[in-house]
């Protein structure tokens, strides 16, 4: 019943970005590792983890879409989901370290020694293991978006009202989170990591290794995603997003629709902020700043909201540029960040893919693409 | 008129001349004492100061100061106390009193005065009861200040000269009270002097006296009666103190109500009336300030006589200038975008960015410097209230800026035109209303109110690139929480957040209380998912 529930989210595009992430699943660790490094299709170790960093946006990315390209709801605080993931990722990391930070303590990291910590407080508990970190990367940010679902969904409070307030709720994360006395490093964050499942983090075998589990993660992600949107569930969704209360009087309860897939939604993010944070080395509150997610919303507006695919592809353009021209012309970046807000709300607002399927569609009538709404909301 | 002219002259001749002769006997008297100062060790010259302290004479202020600077020397010929300063190799002697210049001498030729903890401890304690004879009222004030905290029992006589030559009442009740408090503190004071200065000190009624109160109220040895009237007294004050210091919170809750205010009242023209969610209202707030600090940079280069007007001449400026810069985004952007408030909401988040980097580029991303007129400086005092003057004249402006908008929006003909448009839009087309052109001029509004918020923050706030960040989601709670399309709304979201924030702050902190009131918002819009006060209407979707 799952594999034919997954196999529903098959279909061309689907196969695609299936393709391509497995000749990267291949190719890299090969270029990587295999290539020497002195041949021209020998891939830096930086690069590796850069991709990496990219793939794991990619998948923040695509998990916003699901609420915001196929429910409606934008979210202006998606990176706080993938923020927490990452710092229950980065307490493992940190646990890992063990006696070998700057004190030498046994237990406690660096900055809790530093600030005269005497014992590791509750919730650093069980952050030793790595499946109990591994469950709380779901968790914190599942129940997290759980809660803050299950009252804004229910008293009805939608559009631009629900975005301000999940923008209110990851500000006010970042500034909790830049409290020394919250026990998460304060403005420092959690860095310095050493080892992961007892290897070593900054061996190359690792670093690929990291990567093929994110391009794994992404497959996977993209899988559950298209899926949903594919069954009886994902029309549900598309219809609250086109006509909330048309749906309701049709006896469906949107806010059960509306919640299970926001949950899931952050519970995806935070497996992303989970593979970001190993691969970057470090997580500090800054990832918290409302900038962060309104900048996860215009990678899905650039690819095109409402195609999962756009969004993963968005992702990856709009962080390859930033990357190029923060590099290059680091002037100019926010010039073009913001001129890419402006041009693609104005002149693309079904993003990249949408303007490649009206053109497909021009040709080709019949072929059925299930577009973004024009509507807003 | 000339007689009284005549006397005049006769009365300040004779004035003159009494001090001049004062002075050089008393200089006369002085010389043998500060003689005394080099006259052996330590102890010797610890009674020379108390000695030259007991004249009560101002000239001996600059020997002291000297001496505690360290630049009082012994000429070895003939014994003779002079101030020396360093000069090629050898000092160039000047008379301590008086300042005569007294010629060069070798290094050999003279010794130099040595101090040590304690001899400093009594030129203070020496300067602090001279200055309490001065002439100038503020330097008496502030050696009874200086009295009041050091509450060394040495100065009690000196002190008590003091008080009795003194006539004015400010300074005359600053001195009872430094006298009560040494009373308390020194040894061996009869009960009755006690009680009569904790009733002084209860008067006084701040900070210190709460401490000096405390101290009295554990102090061993202190008698029944003396540690039940402290006791009494120290509730009192307690009492006194946290009713102010709820007065000033309200104080500063008001005055941060008045900058949410600011800030949020041109997002309530466009967002609440206009329904357009604009992200880059915080870069019209910078832009502002920005013109408020080229203005006043025009000024100071210009015509620096009008400093002092700056700030009035930036308000106008500032309004004019981010509400173009607002009609050209609306007429640029915005238009193309009505009814699809999230797209309208990343489109504007793109133009804060860039506007941000504009001023990057164009200012550097340093912070620039506006500084306050003479006027809006300073502060003063109401009971237990510290009040800044910018503060105070910040909560003005924004309560003026409500009113004109207000009135603008009520009783013209602009506010009409702008409240026809947003209720019915082809109703108002039809009855000859330029929509599209109120629409970017509603927008104008929004921004420009926006831009005069910058010129309030320009005084209390880093004028940065980043300026308008800081209050954007502020802002958005507020109009949010007041109620959409509602200005009182906004006054009271405005006033309530600000008021809680303050409040909150002693106990949790600043950060802490602010993440508080983000919460409480987020659960409020749960229970009123349109705000305070949200217009009645019968539609499912509003």
């Amino acid at each position: 019943m799952l594999t034919r529930f997954l196999l529903l989210g098959l279909d061309k595009r689907a196969g695609v970005l299936l393709t391509v992430l497995a000749v990267l699943a291949v190719a890299v660790p090969v270029m990587a590792l295999a290539v020497p490094p002195d041949s021209p299709f020998h891939l830096p170790m930086h690069s590796v983890s850069l991709l990496g960093k990219y793939l794991s946006f990619a998948l923040l990315a695509l998990a916003l879409d699901l609420v915001w390209g196929y429910c409606g709801i934008l979210s202006l605080g998606h990176a706080a989901f993938f923020t927490l993931g990452g710092y229950a990722m980065g307490m493992y990391l940190m646990r890992q370290i063990g006696p070998r930070g700057v004190y030498g303590h046994p237990e406690l990291p660096d900055f809790m020694v530093f600030l005269n910590w005497k014992e590791l407080p509750w919730y650093w508990q069980g952050f030793d293991q790595f499946w109990f970190a591994a469950l709380m990367v779901l968790a914190v940010p599942g129940l997290l978006a759980f809660a803050f679902g299950w009252f804004a969904f229910r008293s009805r409070v939608t559009g631009v009202y629900l975005s301000i307030i999940t923008q209110a709720m990851t500000f006010a994360l970042l500034l909790a989170f830049f409290r020394n006395d919250m026990g998460f490093g304060g403005n420092n964050g959690l860095t310095d990591f050493k080892e992961i499942l007892g290897y070593d983090i900054q061996a190359p075998a690792t670093r690929v290794g990291l990567f093929v589990a994110t391009v794994a993660a992404l497959a996977a992600g993209y899988m559950v995603a298209s899926s949903l949107v594919a069954s009886k569930l994902g029309k549900v969704l598309v219809a609250v997003r086109d006509a909330e209360s048309r749906v309701r009087f049709l006896g469906y309860s949107v806010e059960r629709y509306k919640l299970f897939v926001w949950t899931l939604s952050a519970c995806m993010a935070g497996v992303a902020g989970a593979l970001y944070v190993p691969q970057v080395g470090i997580i500090n509150p800054s990832e918290f700043a409302p900038a962060a997610s309104i900048e996860a919303v215009i990678w899905v507006a650039v690819g095109g909201r409402g195609t999962l695919a756009g969004a993963v592809l968005g992702a990856v353009l709009v962080n390859y540029g930033k990357t190029y021209f923060t590099a290059a012309l680091p002037e100019l970046w926010l010039f073009a960040l913001g001129g890419l807000f402006v041009l693609v709300t104005l002149f693309l607002p079904k993003g990249i893919l949408g303007l490649a399927a009206d053109r497909f569609r021009k040709r080709e009538p019949a072929a059925a693409v299930p577009a973004a709404a024009s509507k807003g909301a | 008129m000339p007689r009284a002219l005549r006397l005049w002259a006769a009365m300040l001749l004779v004035v003159a001349a009494t001090a001049a002769t004062l002075s050089g006997a008393l200089a006369a008297d002085l010389k043998p004492l500060v003689r005394n100062l080099g006259a052996g060790g330590f102890a010797d010259t610890e009674a020379a100061i108390a000695a030259l302290a007991q004249t009560g004479d101002p000239a001996v202020v600059p020997v002291l100061q000297a001496l505690e600077a360290g630049d009082l020397y012994v000429r070895k010929e003939d014994r003779e106390v002079v101030r020396g300063s360093a000069s090629n190799g050898g000092y160039t002697l000047t008379d301590p009193l008086g300042g005569a210049a007294l010629g060069e001498a070798g290094r050999g030729a003279v010794d130099k005065i040595r101090i040590n903890n304690s001899l400093r401890r009594a030129i203070s304690a020496a300067l602090g009861s001279l200055t309490l004879m001065s002439p100038d009222a503020g330097a008496r004030r502030a050696a009874a200040d200086s009295v009041f905290k050091t509450r060394n029992p040495d100065g009690l006589a000196a002190l008590e000269t003091a008080l009795g030559r003194e006539n004015d009442p400010a300074v005359r009740s600053i001195m009872e009270q430094a006298r009560a408090a040494i009373l308390l503190t020194a040894a061996g004071t009869p009960d009755a002097d006690r009680l009569g200065a904790i009733e002084t000190i209860r008067a006084r009624g701040d900070q210190e006296s709460l401490a000096l109160l405390n101290a009295v109220r554990s102090a061993e040895g202190a008698s029944a009666a003396v540690r039940a009237a402290a006791d009494k007294a120290f509730e009192a004050v307690e009492m006194r103190l946290s009713l102010w210091g709820m007065a000033q919170n309200l104080w500063y809750g008001l005055s941060l109500g008045s900058v949410l205010l600011l800030a949020a009242i041109g997002l309530a023209v466009t967002f609440g009336v206009m329904g357009v969610i604009n992200m880059a209202h915080g870069e019209m707030v910078m832009i502002g300030a920005y013109a408020t600090f080229l203005v006043q940079d025009a000024i100071r280069t210009y015509a620096p006589g009008l400093f002092d007007a700056s700030i009035l001449i930036a308000i106008p400026v500032a309004f004019l200038v981010s509400g173009a810069v607002g009609v050209l985004i609306e007429r640029t952007v915005i238009r193309w975008l009505y009814g699809r408030p999230l797209e309208t909401l990343l489109a504007t988040w793109g133009l804060s960015l860039v506007l941000q980097q504009a001023v990057r580029s164009i200012f550097g991303p340093t912070n620039r410097e506006v500084g306050a007129p003479s006027w809006m400086s300073g502060s003063f005092e109401l009971g237990g209230l510290v009040i800044t003057h910018g503060r105070l004249w910040i909560v003005i402006f924004a309560f003026l800026v409500f009113g004109l908008l207000l009135v603008a929006l009520k009783r013209t003909w602009f506010g009409l035109a702008i409240r026809a448009v947003t209720q019915n839009r082809n109703m108002a087309s039809a009855m000859g209303i330029r929509t599209a052109r109120m629409d970017a001029l509603t927008f104008g509004l929004g921004s420009g109110i926006a831009g005069l918020a910058g010129v309030a923050l320009s005084q209390i706030d880093n004028v940065s690139p980043n300026l308008g960040q800081s209050y954007i989601i502020d802002s958005f709670m507020v109009v949010v929480f007041g109620g959409v399309g509602n200005l009182w709304g906004t006054l009271v979201g405005a006033l309530a957040l600000g008021t809680v924030n303050k409040f909150l702050e002693p106990y949790a902190g600043a950060v802490l209380g602010k993440i508080l009131v983000l919460i409480f918002i987020i659960l409020f819009i749960q229970r009123r998912p349109r705000g305070l006060f949200a217009l009645k209407g019968r539609a499912v979707e509003a």
